[in-house]
């Protein structure tokens, strides 16, 4: 059975600047998988590059065995690959509701319906709730996301972002700016909503990522340095040197 | 919950009392008539619905597509045109071509050109957008100087909407038999846009346009989704463009072109294109503005232009907006403390109003009279611009009202903020 | 057949060097702050009336000093108490606020002079004939005219890549933030820009209106094909501004000067075509009478090919 995502020869470069180079990586099914790496090591690039919000300079991605280089985004969410954004991407002026619902549109086949009513869509309804329910988000489903809270408005984008029901979630630095109890929070949430799902995640809060993930690979200028468990990961030299000075736990 | 709440209610409830509204509009504009009944009245409600109509297919581009067009004039004319043959052609050949049916023909068109223009100038939002708009209305407005078999020249085409066939022995000729069939489309057509807001495929449009890279990322190409949206928003304006073409007998370049398409921009916002409603608040009072003002003076244009650039500047929700922000003060009892505030910013800043109505009159005026006229109509009174009086009147008063109602402008934000302050303390927005 | 060529090359060169002057305010004020000023004409429109209302009073040579400086003062104005509180709402406010703006301009302008088309000419000294080729005159206004576009044109170069001011420009252009840090006032430097390309949209009025003719219609005239220029040329592209200008400038001088139509072709060619055909207007109508919308297919065309324009680097 194919890997759920595979990156073959990966190169990016924007300009004359190599940002990626050369990645190769296989992410198994049911895996959660965990990037790290220092500021400016391209983490961003490459889930950008995954996600096709960048067309790879050269290379190969392939989803569940099918080649997806350079299909744009939409494409390649419809085949079950969600994801969330590291600067918080809802939709400000809807409701939270309305912020699900949205996520939830094209996976219940609604497609560009110009003669279907929203608001009568029962499916459609109970499927957004379940998923406010999911996130603990069913007390503020009317409240305009434009006023959450920031910890809430994460919450909100990693509702939409598995409303679809992909199989295959990325998700980027999601517990970044939270406290302590809020990220505890969002990582029981991460953990629920990935069972029996692909995750692949970039962070930089270490105790997150030795808590969820299965594999982690570690990204240095632009390149994989290693790749495996957590405790293989642990004990590497190279994974120290290039964490000079950051407390490895 | 309320969301869930709605659905399930939403199910219980019978088409005609989920209308209710619809069908309450569509009552008070069949009964309109009997209260304003003469020949003008007529004609400025003609024009009102055929503009409301245009707006409204505006704002699916502007206020629910995030997409400026500068050329939304384009689908209006084009669909003017395309009824207007078919008028002609009806009449010559003689087949049964039911009146009422006409404006589709123009809904066609859009609906055709929609597709042909949009399939390229969708790609992106924003100001590109409004410049491909601006192209091709340049483009389609000057063919149709050229193309004179299609669209006339400089005369334009008519036709007589009486050669059709009668329909139950009615053959329109009279301008009131026009309006039923104009207020029903605009009844129609303004229930149809609100479903198609409503739909998965207008939902969406709202999401391309608060957030396009998030919509691809749930699954729509947020291009097939601006482009859909650009033919329903041509559809439509074809419809008013067709019954244009049956109100006024007659279209011309002036149907396609840019002072048009500025027209419908001014009418959205404002009347605010935040909300479904603004486009047709818009549309009443520019039509308002230019029927009535128009009788008054000679630069009634400038004045619609300064409420335009104020809204801009300053409201740029819109009237609607202005309207619905009162709302909740509304709701909670307390509107009755902004009366004394209003009144005391208001009425300074009138002043400052009248004193810049006179001296732009007085102006005007003097520039382009006629040799040897020296006194003006103007509020009633006989002025004669030669004093010096007149101009130092209303200068005082343009100075004066604004320097009052800037000092009483913080009466009113104060009292604005007492009565919102409530609202914030029980959690509302 | 070479008379028109070079009249043709010479009243091109006048045309698009005109639409260069309007171009490049606009370019720079684009580039700046990327607004798209929709009221660029109209400030070309207000040079040419001032400069006449000046005229009837003290005469040309004043006029083209004090209207293109009315001119900028009035632009400068615009941006300081108007583009400035709009500009937080967004780009598409900005451009709404100055189709508002170019509206209320041409009220205002039939407002004060009317709608007639006032007689506003060229000085006494300038009404001779420069020169004269087979037969036609070249008239020395429109020398005159070369000659300030030419100027303007090699000032703007010079000030742009030699002067302080101009490298300030420059660097803003691509890094505002950064040039605010270095101490530059970056709104001054954008009120004063605003304010320099309506001068520079006035000035083009002033020399303009005598041969182009003052009317209230004149704005709408010209912008379209000013913005036209602009997105064929490629957005916040100076060098493309000139090229495209030239090339549109010379599209439809050229134009106007060819009576033939498709139709006139195929008859050349052995097949006549009906002239009476529902469709007889597309190969009946002369290339001089669709000139009017070749800079809109143009413009069609570059969007749909070559969205960045001829020279551009960014697509907006």
């Amino acid at each position: 059975m194919s890997a759920a995502i595979e990156l073959v020869d990966l190169y990016k470069s924007f300009g004359s600047t190599e940002i990626i180079r050369g990645v190769n990586l296989a992410i198994e099914r049911g895996e959660r998988h965990a990037i790290i790496g220092p500021n400016g090591a391209g983490k961003s690039t490459l889930y950008n590059l995954i996600t096709s919000k960048y067309v790879p300079t050269s290379g190969h991605i392939r989803l569940r065995g099918e080649d997806v280089t350079g299909h744009p985004p939409y494409e390649i969410n419809r085949k079950g690959l969600a994801r969330s954004f590291q600067v918080t991407n809802i939709f400000p002026r809807m409701t939270v509701f309305e912020n699900v619902r949205c996520g939830v549109l094209w996976a219940m086949n609604y497609r560009y319906s110009f003669w279907h009513d929203v608001d009568r869509l029962d499916d459609v309804s109970q499927r957004s709730l379940k998923v406010l329910e999911d996130i603990g988000m069913a007390a503020r489903a009317d409240v305009p996301a434009g006023v959450l809270s920031y910890a809430e408005q994460r919450e909100l984008e990693i509702g939409i972002t598995i409303a679809g029901g992909a199989d295959i979630i990325l998700l980027d630095e999601p517990t970044a700016g939270m406290n302590r109890s809020e990220t505890a929070q969002t990582v029981d949430l991460v953990r629920r909503i990935t069972e029996n799902k692909t995750l692949v995640m970039v962070e930089h809060d270490m105790s997150v990522v030795f808590g969820l993930a299965d594999r982690i690979t570690v990204l240095v200028y632009g390149e994989v340095i290693a790749s495996g468990r957590p405790d293989e990961i642990r004990g590497n030299p190279a994974v120290r040197e290039a964490y000079l000075g950051e407390e490895v736990d | 919950m309320a969301a869930v709440a709605s659905t399930a209610a939403a199910g219980r409830k019978s088409f005609l009392r989920r209308n209710a509204v619809w069908w309450l509009a569509l009552a008070f504009v069949i009964l309109l008539p009997q209260v304003a009944h003469s020949g003008t009245a007529i004609a400025v409600l003609n024009q009102m619905c055929i503009m409301v109509i245009f707006s409204l297919s505006y704002n699916m581009l502007l206020g629910q597509g995030g997409m400026l067009s500068f050329g939304h004039a384009v689908y209006f004319g084009l669909g003017g045109y395309f009824a207007m043959h078919l008028i002609q052609i009806a009449s010559a050949a003689g087949f049964f071509m039911p009146l009422p049916l006409t404006p589709l023909a123009g809904g066609l068109a859009g609906l055709l050109f929609g597709l042909i223009f949009g399939s390229f100038s969708t790609n992106r939002a924003g100001t590109v957008f409004a410049m491909i708009s601006l192209g091709i209305g340049e483009l389609i407005a000057a063919s149709s100087l050229i193309f004179v078999k299609f669209s006339g020249g400089e005369e334009g085409i008519t036709g007589d909407r009486t050669d059709l066939t009668p329909l139950f022995g009615v053959n329109f000729g009279r301008d009131y038999q026009v309006y039923y069939v104009i207020a029903a489309w605009m009844i129609l057509s303004a229930w149809l846009m609100y479903r198609f807001s409503r739909t998965p495929l207008g939902r969406m449009a709202n999401a391309v346009r608060d957030n396009p890279e998030r919509a691809e990322f749930v699954g729509y190409s947020q291009k097939r989704v601006r482009l859909l949206s650009f033919m329903a928003a041509g559809f439509f304006a074809g419809i008013a463009g067709g019954l244009f073409a049956l109100n006024y007998e007659i279209v011309t370049e002036e149907t396609v072109n840019l002072t048009t398409s500025g027209v419908v921009l001014l009418q959205a916002y404002i009347g605010g294109v935040g909300f479904f409603a603004g486009p047709i608040v818009g549309a009443v009072v520019y039509t308002l503005l230019q029927t009535l003002l128009s009788n008054y003076t000679e630069i009634w244009a400038f004045y619609v232009g300064l409420i335009f650039v104020a809204t801009v500047m300053y409201a740029p929700t819109g009237l609607t907006g202005i309207i619905m922000m009162h709302q909740p003060i509304y709701r909670a009892g307390k509107l009755r403390s902004l009366a004394l505030p209003y009144l005391q910013v208001g009425a300074p800043a009138l002043c400052c109003a009248i004193g810049v109505i006179g001296l732009l009159e007085l102006l005007h005026f003097v520039s382009v009279r006629a040799v040897g006229q020296s006194t003006k109509h103007l509020f009633w009174m006989t002025i004669n611009v030669g004093q010096p009086t007149p101009w130092i009147v209303f200068a005082l008063l343009t100075v004066g009202g604004f320097l009052v109602a800037r000092r009483q402008a913080p009466k009113l934000t104060a009292a604005w903020d007492a009565a919102t302050a409530q609202l914030h303390a029980r959690g509302e927005r | 057949m070479l008379e028109l060529t070079v009249f043709s090359l010479l009243n091109g060169l006048v045309y698009g060097l005109l639409l260069f002057m309007l171009s490049a305010g606009l370019t720079l004020i684009f580039s700046m702050m990327g607004v798209l000023n929709f009221a660029h004409a109209s400030l070309y429109m207000l040079g040419a009336y001032f400069a006449y209302s000046i005229s009837t009073k003290v005469g040309f040579w004043p006029g083209l000093v004090v209207a293109p400086v009315l001119v900028g003062l009035v632009g400068a104005l615009i941006e300081r108490y108007g583009l400035r509180n709009v500009h937080r709402y967004g780009h598409v406010a900005e451009l709404i606020f100055t189709f508002g703006i170019a509206f209320l301009i041409d009220e205002f302008v039939q407002l004060v002079w009317g709608k007639q088309t006032m007689d506003y000419h060229g000085p006494g000294i300038l009404n001779f004939p420069l020169f004269a080729l087979w037969g036609i005159d070249f008239p020395a206004y429109k020398a005159f005219m070369l000659a300030i576009s030419i100027g303007i044109f090699i000032a703007l170069l010079v000030v742009l890549t030699r002067t302080r001011v101009g490298l300030i420009i420059q660097a803003a252009i691509s890094h505002p933030n950064q040039v605010a840090m270095l101490g530059h006032n970056v709104p001054l430097v954008f009120t004063g820009v605003f304010g320099f390309g309506s001068a520079l949209a006035g000035l083009a009025g002033v020399i303009a209106g005598p041969e182009l003719g003052t009317f209230p219609g004149m704005a709408a005239v010209l912008g379209s094909i000013v913005f036209v220029v602009i997105v064929v040329g490629g957005l916040g592209s100076l060098w493309g501004a000139f090229l495209a200008s030239l090339l549109i400038g010379m599209l439809q001088t050229f134009a106007v000067a060819v009576d033939y139509s498709l139709g006139d072709l195929f008859a050349k060619i052995g097949i006549p075509l009906s002239k009476t055909s529902a469709l007889s207007d597309l190969y009946t109508a002369t290339v001089a009478q669709i000139g009017p919308i070749l800079p809109y297919l143009l413009l069609v065309l570059i969007l749909i090919f070559r969205p960045t324009g001829l020279l551009g680097k960014r697509e907006v």
